[in-house]
């Protein structure tokens, strides 16, 4: 079962669920973080990195004595990564998605693909734990391609927890597609409930069913509960704050290792997840968006 | 000539927008018969990413020759140099004080950008 934990918001908890899951499941587990702009999970399981991969996603090369400057790559092009304005085309390789359409477009075949790397991935153990990260190079603003190549090294056995970027965007998309379920971490707080609201949507608009962890849920802020009821979303956990569980996270220390109680908590949570994923495939109505 | 000014309204008494990737309006002035006709540039105000290269093309195909805009990005600039389109970044006022100036001289091309991207 793949299992991604997301959330509207920033900085709600999203890496504190992943990876104390990950450390409360018994047996092999495999965590990826694909929050590849600032990925943190190492910094709790400090693995030994066995792999360490670039990824790079084709970028246009124009031959200039090929081309006739008709134009017709920068009309393809949405993104204005390449354009022609009445001259032979400008490149701008860091707006590229890497799609190839003008390579496909040119009439007179002028333009090739060469590789422009965008980051690595890195691939570790600790424990039972197989951890895959990625890592965006700095100034590259286009995460989903390795985001995807952090997906397609994810290897075999046991459960896997995807912990996701903040947001609603093209990223968070790229993390969340094809998991089984995804557990939305929020807190209590406005602008916790109005991401939580966006992530909702999101979330409804893939397909997959979904359920809420409320962090900080004793801030006295009562409606993210209600929006859930009115929503009929199910609270899967609520996590008071816990200035003990801030303390050990500040020395890069998971709560299940460092504060009594939490392995039973988030071994309660797996429990609760796998049933609600269970629950919510039986009653039917949740159609898979394609992977 | 065609001389395009970035806008933040409709009209020559419009503040010169300091933008120009996200400039309102363009003014497309004629320095010939003293006429102006007015772009909407909302498209590039939306762009994620891009919309001073969006901008470019923009005025590219109104046939500017000359841009008189507050402020100028890196990307920018180097499709207005491929378009062959001259950058009097620095203006200020109204469009109409703005045409005055570089009709009088007083602006001077940039030789590059004068901005990071997404300032």
């Amino acid at each position: 079962m793949t299992v991604a934990i997301a959330s509207g918001k920033g900085g709600t908890g999203k890496t504190t669920v992943a990876l104390n899951l990950a450390l409360a499941i018994d047996g092999p587990v495999r965590l990826l973080d694909c929050d590849v702009e600032e990925p943190n999970c190492h910094i709790f399981l400090n693995p030994s990195i066995q792999e360490r991969e670039a990824i790079s996603i084709p970028v246009p090369f124009v031959d200039e004595a090929k081309c006739t400057a008709c134009g017709e790559c920068g009309r393809f092009c949405q993104y204005h990564a390449i354009v022609s304005l009445k001259t032979k085309p400008l490149v701008f390789p860091e707006l590229c998605h890497g799609c190839g359409g003008c390579a496909k477009v040119c009439p007179t075949v002028a333009i090739s693909e060469v590789e422009r790397e965008i980051g690595v991935v890195e691939t570790g153990a600790s424990g039972t734990i197989r951890l895959v990260q990625g890592r965006l190079n700095v100034g590259v603003p286009l995460s989903p391609p390795l985001i995807r190549a952090v997906k397609r090294r994810t290897g075999d056995g046991g459960p896997v927890l995807i912990d996701c970027p903040p947001g609603t965007s093209c990223p968070v998309i790229s993390a969340l597609r094809g998991s089984d379920f995804v557990v939305l971490v929020t807190e209590s707080t406005p602008f916790g409930l109005n991401d939580l609201a966006l992530a909702v949507e999101a979330v409804r608009a893939l397909g997959i069913p979904f359920a809420v962890v409320l962090n900080r849920a004793s801030t006295g802020y009562l409606r993210v509960v209600e929006y859930c009821g009115r929503e009929s979303i199910h609270i899967l956990l609520e996590l008071p704050e816990d200035r003990r569980v801030a303390e050990a996270y500040s020395r890069g220390r998971p709560a299940v290792e460092e504060v009594p109680g939490y392995r039973l908590v988030f071994q309660r949570l797996w429990r609760d997840i796998e049933e609600a994923a269970h629950l919510q495939r039986a009653a039917g109505g949740v159609v898979h968006a394609d992977a | 000539m065609t001389i395009v000014v970035t806008a933040d309204g409709e009209t020559l008494d419009a503040p010169v927008d300091q933008r120009f990737g996200r400039a309102a309006w363009f003014i497309v002035y004629d320095s010939l018969t003293k006429e102006f006709k007015v772009v909407d540039n909302r498209q590039s105000l939306d762009a994620a990413q891009g919309a001073g290269i969006q901008a470019a093309e923009t005025i590219s195909r109104l046939g500017a020759e000359c841009l008189l805009t507050g402020h100028c990005g890196p990307k920018a600039f180097r499709a207005l140099a491929a378009a062959g389109i001259r950058v009097y970044s620095g203006a200020g006022g109204t469009v109409a004080e703005a045409i005055a100036s570089f009709e009088a001289g007083r602006l001077t091309q940039a030789a590059a950008a004068d901005v990071d991207g997404h300032w």
